[in-house]
């Protein structure tokens, strides 16, 4: 389990977060959903450590680790994956290196161990041939999809996935949270997922968090998200013309 | 000056939590071969044609016949081994290596592949840079010595054909009072701007933040403040070292 304790953030004299608190249950895809520039990603780099916040905590399992001192922020590093917007796959590494990496650069596992790991981790997620392609040579879904693997290869207990369905078609889309769900379950890992597509919502919100500039104003799930009683998610729920559309016909 | 205590802190930051030494030793045989050996062509060019020239344009200023014909050659070695190799060549190598260090490190920061290294719980700048600065800091030298030969052998074959100076009395210029502390002084030079060139570019592509313009702008100003720490460096190293 992941959890947030009253994070505040500012970038100069702009305040970015305001004292955001939740809880990420083990086994589930936890979404934090809001419109764009409402400092989801901003929350997502503080909980990964690559923006340190100015107040509050971020506990994994109980261990404290924006207070913690570097080493041990980076034991618990080598347990998170991320799955990043555009992949952030290297580009002078194949798919098999790119997803070998963390197992080449964190173990010592023998070479063919490293590769039935890889092999089974591309299985996974549906790419089986694709080993010795270049991230130049593959679509962008195939990327999320590397990024994926790469994030899991290492047994990851926490996933992390920025806006995984940008840039995707909805066929993609639907195909990209449904791998997300299933390596959830199927791994029982944490997974915290940003994003802004209400289909994600949909498919795969069993826990939905909603943030309106720097603040959270709701949490609940799929379910309960349509008798919120907040304007702004409200607003944000129905801003597409489906959505207003669905709501008609109910 | 908030940049250069950036620069010392992102210096002091590739030795620590450092890779194993089999991941840097790759590393740094495979940037050894991009730095070094993938710059063999530009600097082979560049010194033949510099030695070449300063042997034509040295006869032609030389017109007393009071001026034995081997001054040419003594002045071209000279040149050669202190500045033209060491530092005309830091120029070439910032243009050709530090730019390209900072479009592949700012192109790294903005695709959010070093965000994806720092969140595996590498050390993203001692991983990408250290490799990098060993490898310069060892193939710049080699460059040099092969830029001070080309440079030598140019001016030489330039002075034969064009008849200025006779094969013989080039080589006993080359020879006439030669001074071993130039070739110190010259190694000594190139393992600082080798070192200067790569962490400076490094430090402008690892802290990109934008989009395609600004890994354009930082790879401008790698080359641009790398060819301003060369100068300053060169004045200084002259200054105490001569």
């Amino acid at each position: 389990m992941i959890e947030i304790q009253h994070i505040n953030k500012s970038f100069r004299d702009k305040q970015v977060l305001f004292d955001i608190s939740s809880k990420f249950e083990k086994g589930r895809a936890n979404l934090i959903i809001g419109a764009s520039g409402t400092g989801k990603s901003v929350l997502l780099k503080c909980m990964v450590g690559l923006v340190q916040p100015d107040e509050g905590k971020v506990l994994y399992n109980g261990r404290d680790f924006t207070g913690s001192k570097e080493k041990s922020r980076t034991e618990i590093r080598r347990e998170i994956g991320m799955l990043f917007q555009g992949g952030a796959l290297f580009d002078s590494k194949n798919v098999e290196q790119n997803v070998r990496f963390p197992l080449d650069m964190l173990t010592k596992m023998p070479m063919d161990e490293k590769m039935d790991r890889v092999n089974q981790c591309l299985h996974m997620v549906g790419l089986e041939n694709a080993n010795k392609k270049m991230p130049s040579e593959i679509s962008g879904g195939m990327k999320k999809r590397v990024g994926i693997a790469r994030a899991i290869v290492n047994k990851a207990q926490y996933l992390y996935c920025d806006e995984p369905n940008s840039g995707l078609d909805p066929q993609t889309s639907i195909r990209i949270d449904n791998l997300i769900k299933d390596i959830t379950d199927e791994l029982n890992i944490t997974t915290v997922v940003v994003t802004h597509d209400m289909n994600s919502v949909m498919e795969i919100g069993e826990s939905v968090m909603f943030m309106h500039k720097g603040k959270k104003l709701w949490e609940g799930n799929n379910q309960t998200i349509f008798d919120s009683g907040v304007q702004e998610l409200e607003d944000f729920i129905f801003a597409n013309n489906l959505m207003r559309a669905v709501r008609k016909l109910n | 000056m908030k940049s250069i205590g950036r620069y010392i802190i992102f210096i002091g930051s590739f030795f620590v939590r450092r890779e194993s030494f089999k991941t840097n030793f790759k590393q740094t045989i495979d940037e050894c071969i991009k730095i070094g050996y993938d710059s063999l062509f530009i600097v082979a060019i560049v010194s033949t044609f510099m030695g070449a020239v300063t042997t034509i344009q040295t006869a032609y200023n030389l017109v007393s016949p009071l001026i034995p014909d081997y001054v040419i050659s003594l002045v071209v070695r000279d040149m050669t081994i202190l500045e033209m190799s060491p530092t005309i060549m830091a120029i070439v190598f910032a243009g050709k290596v530090g730019s390209n260090i900072a479009g592949e490190l700012g192109t790294m920061r903005i695709t959010e592949q070093i965000d994806a290294l720092e969140v595996m719980g590498i050390n993203a700048a001692s991983y990408l840079v250290l490799p990098k600065t060993i490898a310069a800091v060892i193939m710049y030298p080699m460059l040099v010595i092969i830029s001070a030969f080309l440079s030598i052998l140019g001016g030489y074959i330039a002075g034969t054909l064009s008849e200025v100076i006779s094969g013989t009395e080039y080589i006993y210029g080359l020879r006439f009072e030669f001074i071993e502390t130039n070739v110190r002084f010259a190694l000594t030079k190139s393992f600082v701007f080798a070192f200067l060139v790569t962490t400076i570019s490094s430090y402008k592509g690892f802290y990109t933040s934008g989009g395609a313009l600004e890994v354009g702008q930082a790879s401008t100003n790698a080359v641009t403040n790398s060819c301003i720490a060369i100068l300053v460096a060169d004045y200084i190293l002259a200054q105490v070292l001569l």
